[in-house]
């Protein structure tokens, strides 16, 4: 074993916690609920009533605190430290946002209210899409989805519903090799047969590829803009003509939207409609996988079939129901309307120079580790990078070490790993997305321990094959999990 | 430009060029200029504001905040998918600790017990609620689950029965979400409207019943309030080789009520809101989702597995991740991604406070309170109960006048008086739909009645739209 | 890593053993290899089904992966390898023996003659994986 310099966050006092349900005692309770002074109801009848008790578990408000913050402690989080996920933007979630979406006027807002006692949240929802129309030059902007798969799936049902009232339905999409799983997957929700394109030798789309491929029943293509690779899509905006002229419409994937604010508006490449992740380009917490949010923006050509409702810019600001041509809706009310206030605090307080700063600086953070890490690790793409960079195992291999050991063994340096085998038109991918938020000592602290990393694959390839050794648990059992899934408590044995 | 300092960023002149030095470069722009082509340069300025300071942002908020007006502001008897319980201050607290709150997806498993273990505990608690096997990890909301419910059917009968029924009275949010879910895809949606007294026609739905149909979906308590007829229903769409796939919008209701997994349900789906959630004017919400452990493959969403580290010890994974989009792609059970995973854990420390009597409690109160109201108003002139079935804690009045200017007058009075049905395309304008829950007070549901009395005898109640 | 000769080989990985006029199908030990620990097999066809070349027959399910088992032959399905079902590792740790999935009768055995012989398939994937 050898010594490994503790950065932060592996040597905390490490509390055993078991689950709830071991720690229940039957008579306590964390929660006196209200009570009314009316007589309490008897008019149900008899076998309409719960019978089977349920086996919630029965504790105090002090064991429910301490359970909750001991399996806190048990989380890696970006206020951790440096939490470097490719295509998942962790920047810093500033806390003023949390203060700002639990003030009554906005978490006490019943949906169902008169519109007139909502404007100051409609105003909120404004900003919000004024500004990502802004950053993207598009025309409109909805902020149904609650997160990003599901901005896509509205995205392409619009592609839907504009191709057929032009009288032109089609049956195919195409989608990048190098794609999120999303991607194909809201593909076939919206009825589509997703067609791969392959990217050239260099990770970039190609004009011919794409021209070749689009043919009558090719509604358009979906594409991420920076690419998974890291890349800028240089033909761009040529694809899109080309799609255009075919009658296809060009989707954008909004992911990577941190490599381009105020560098590049995608609506000026030509894409018609597009997809925000509020949870990653505009700094909303991920809260352990949600909520996010997913808005969509649109061509002038697209809004027609926007969901409903949509804002309307009066004074007072309503909510405009009668849209015959709309597509509907993907979920009830508005929106994860908490989570669009977050980006609301962060847009306001960041403004167009500061956004523009975010993406010039996750742009060079980026670069700067391609370039240190580079003599250490393969690069995938050696070119300069956006947001992110690629590497691979491939120099490590010839010790049996691979990327999931460094990824293992970097947890004992006190980091979180990369996005790790994604995308999988790179064997072993290791992708790194350190953010603006990471300051140069850090991104210093990190790369060190990468190179670290590797130094130990050539030296002691077993020290990371058996990687994790610092974290209270060790390497888990992820074959077993599958093959008998345990995915809920059983409370007729002892487990 | 490059000078701008966030407070949020922390690289200093300086230290910019010492990382321009290592990538040999001199400046930010050339390092842009050297990936983006010039022709894709946006040249002009955005027309967005400047920064501000953190003072500035929360005056602006707080500006904003107040010209809303709030559900502690007034009395609301709003419900309608959304519903205002108490929620315990322990819930923001655990769920604004930054480990929780600022953690990713949990992908790597040995550091971040915390949220894999919680939603297990979660998943055990749904189950328990919903009286069904297993549950997953949540979707969006509501609305969305419901529609993913239908595909789950259709897939799991294989694909050979393309007709879902939406029977009864299914929140109109939630009916909307289905057809445009449906839009593209493999299943055709048939309506099946309420009989008179607000709930599925046993008759209507045993004829529209046939080998076509993979599933039957029905909301109890209805988008109503009142209780469908579950232990009929099932049996006859068991018969017909279809699943009944049940919503529930406040599932204090499974609380009180035989759960719908004991009426045999095949799926259950649900809004968790109002189980710890702020209302947060719709969002973010919950959508629970569970079945049988039969139907397991094809769930849609993240579970959490239990297991074992290299040194024997319990832990938990995200597992079965094959039915998902990131290794299924086009052929994945869903394309869901991010769901709500905070709002998850906000439902299950709120479940951990209560424990069962506590739910009970609640929903019981909860009930009382609706009943109470339903008692008063039937007395009141002018005013009568649109339907008289066993309910839950909302219910539909006739109301003498408009219900939209019966809320638009209460409004002023400090009000939130409820929803006017005619909002839904063919709902009529003298009903309005009225929620309580334990947080009432008789007192508070005695002024609310005094008001609503006073509306009466100015107009003839119009019957039927 | 193993290509018994007495088998034949598909481009897909399968492997077919004939046995009179039946057919025994697995995936191949480089099949297995590249998928990881099998944790779930999910058949796509009954026995007494008709299958055709090229079918889908099963889906083979590691931890971070799946497979579609493509059959290699048509013919009847006979039967199906149950003793799989809690016991996957089979087909890592004994691909061409307890780890079989299929046993079809052959409606033209001349389809066999058409896949790759050992050694074939021992230069087909030698290319692939380079």
């Amino acid at each position: 074993m050898s010594t490994v310099k503790t950065t932060s966050g592996t040597n905390g006092l490490l509390q055993s916690e078991p689950l709830l349900f071991e720690r229940s005692v039957e008579g306590r309770t964390g929660w006196r609920p209200a009570t009314s002074g009316v007589p309490l109801a008897d008019d149900l009848p008899e076998d309409l009533l719960r019978q089977a008790p349920m086996r919630l578990p029965e504790l105090s408000e002090p064991e429910v605190v301490r359970h909750y913050t001991r399996l806190s402690q048990w989380n890696y989080s970006i206020d951790t430290g440096l939490y470097p996920l490719g295509s998942c933007t962790m920047k810093y979630n500033p806390r003023v946002a949390e203060d700002l979406a639990a003030l009554d006027g906005f978490a006490q807002l019943h949906p169902w209210q008169p519109v007139e006692t909502l404007q100051g949240a409609l105003h909120v929802m404004a900003f919000v899409e004024d500004s990502l129309k802004a950053l993207t030059g598009l025309h409109a902007v909805t902020l149904q989805p609650a997160a990003g798969a599901h901005g896509e799936l509205l995205g392409l049902l619009l592609i839907r519903a504009c191709q057929e009232s032009r009288g032109d339905p089609r049956s195919k999409i195409l989608v990048p090799a190098s794609a999120h799983g999303t991607n194909p997957a809201s593909a076939s929700m919206a009825g589509y047969q997703a067609v791969e394109v392959p990217a050239g030798p260099d990770g970039i789309l190609e004009v011919d590829t794409v021209a070749r491929l689009m043919d009558d029943q090719v509604a358009g293509l979906m594409v991420t803009h920076p690419n998974t690779l890291g890349l800028y899509e240089r033909n761009l905006s040529s694809i899109c003509k080309v799609v255009h002229e075919a009658g296809g419409l060009v989707y954008g994937d909004g992911a990577n939207l941190n490599a381009l604010m105020g560098i590049v508006r995608p609506g000026d490449l030509g894409m018609d409609v597009m997809h925000f992740n509020l949870h990653k380009t505009f700094s909303t917490p991920h809260g352990g996988g949600g909520p996010g949010a997913g808005p969509v923006a649109v061509t002038q050509e697209l809004e027609p079939f926007l969901p409903v409702p949509v804002i309307h810019r009066g004074d007072p600001l309503t909510l405009e129901w009668d849209r015959p041509n709309s597509v509907g809706r993907v979920r009830s009310f508005y929106g994860n309307f908490g989570v669009v206030l977050r980006a609301a605090s962060y847009i306001m307080e960041m403004g167009a120079q500061g956004l523009t700063h975010a993406s010039r600086m996750a742009i060079l953070n980026a670069n700067y580790l391609r370039v240190r890490l580079s003599k250490a690790f393969e690069v995938a793409f050696p070119q300069p990078c956006m947001h992110e960079v690629i590497l691979t195992d491939r120099l490590q291999r010839a010790h049996g070490v691979q990327t999931i050991d460094i990824a293992k063994r970097l947890m004992d340096y006190g980091f979180h790993p990369p996005t790790v085998y994604f995308p999988l038109v790179v064997p072993h991918a290791m992708m790194i997305e350190p953010t603006e938020t990471e300051s140069l000592d850090e991104l210093d602290a990190f790369a060190d321990a990468l190179i670290q990393v590797a130094r130990e694959a050539g030296q002691q390839p077993d020290t990371l094959k058996s990687a994790p050794s610092r974290p209270s648990l060790g390497r888990l059992d992820e074959v077993g999990a599958a093959r008998f899934p345990d995915l809920r408590y059983d409370f007729d044995s002892t487990q | 430009m490059a000078d701008t300092v966030s407070r949020f960023i922390p690289a200093t002149g300086p230290e910019i060029e010492r990382m321009l030095n290592v990538l040999g470069l001199s400046s930010v722009d050339d390092l842009i200029g050297q990936v983006v082509p010039r022709g894709d340069m946006f040249q002009g300025s955005l027309p967005m504001a400047s920064p501000i300071s953190e003072p500035e942002l929360v005056h602006e908020l707080k500006r904003l905040a107040l010209l809303n007006t709030h559900t502690d502001q007034v009395l609301s008897f709003l419900g309608a998918g959304a519903y205002k319980h108490g929620i315990p201050s322990a819930i923001s607290h655990l769920v604004d600790r930054g480990e929780f709150l600022t953690a990713y997806t949990p992908y790597q498993p040995e550091i971040s017990q915390g949220t894999l273990q919680a939603m297990y505990e979660f998943q055990t608690m749904v189950c328990e609620l919903f009286g069904m096997d297993v549950a997953n990890a949540s979707t969006y909301d509501g609305a969305s689950a419901l529609a993913e419910a239908l595909s789950m059917a259709h897939r799991v009968l294989r694909g050979r029965r393309p007709r879902a029924i939406l029977a009864g009275a299914i929140h109109p949010d939630y009916r909307a979400t289905c057809v445009t879910y449906s839009r593209a895809g493999p299943i055709s949606l048939a309506h099946l409207p309420p009989r008179r007294d607000g709930r599925v026609s046993i008759q209507d739905l045993s004829r529209q019943l046939d080998r076509e149909t993979c599933c039957v979906a029905v909301q109890s308590p209805n988008f109503y309030g009142l209780l469908e007829d579950l232990p009929v229903i099932c049996p006859l769409v068991h018969d017909a080789g279809a699943l009944l796939v049940v919503v529930v919008t406040d599932p204090h209701a499974c609380a009180l009520l035989r759960s719908p997994g004991e009426l045999g349900a095949d799926i259950v789906v649900g809004e968790g809101q109002a189980l710890g959630i702020p209302l947060s004017m719709g969002g973010p919400h919950l959508g629970l989702f569970a079945t049988r452990r039969r139907y397991l493959r094809q769930l849609p969403g993240r579970l959490v597995g239990r297991t074992v580290d290299s040194q024997g010890q319990r832990g938990f994974v995200l597992t079965l991740a094959t039915r998902e989009q990131h290794i299924r792609r086009a052929r994945a059970t869903s394309n869901i991604c991010t769901n709500q995973g905070l709002c998850a854990l906000m439902v299950s420390i709120y479940l951990s406070l209560l424990g069962p009597d506590g739910l009970r409690q609640v929903a019981m109160q909860s009930h009382s309170n609706a009943l109470y109201l339903k008692k008063a108003i039937s007395a009141l002139p002018g005013f009568d109960l649109v339907y008289n079935a066993p309910f839950f804690h909302e219910l539909v009045i006739r109301t003498p006048v408009p219900a939209a200017r019966v809320v638009e007058e209460m409004l002023p009075d400090g009000f939130f008086a409820g929803l006017p049905m005619d909002r839904f395309p063919g709902g009529r304008s003298h009903e309005l739909l009225i929620c309580a829950t334990e947080v009432l007070g008789k007192e508070q549901m005695d002024s609310f009645l005094s008001r609503l009395a006073r509306f009466r005898g100015n107009a003839t109640p119009a019957r039927g739209a | 890593m193993q290509f018994p000769p007495e088998l034949r080989y598909s481009q897909e990985h399968e492997w077919v053993r004939v046995e009179g006029d039946e057919a025994v199908i697995g995936l191949t030990d480089f099949a297995q290899h590249s998928l990881g620990d099998v944790v779930y097999i999910e058949y796509r066809s009954q026995p007494g089904d008709h299958v055709a070349v090229g079918d889908v027959v099963a889906e083979v399910e590691s931890v971070k992966a799946v497979s579609e088992v493509f059959s290699p032959v048509g013919g009847e399905l006979l039967d199906t390898n149950e003793d799989l079902d809690g016991a996957e590792e089979l087909v890592n740790q004994d691909p061409y023996g307890g780890g079989w999935l299929l046993r079809i009768r052959l409606s033209d055995p001349a389809q066999v003659d058409a896949l790759m012989d050992a050694s074939t398939y021992q230069a087909f994937v030698a290319e692939q994986d380079s």
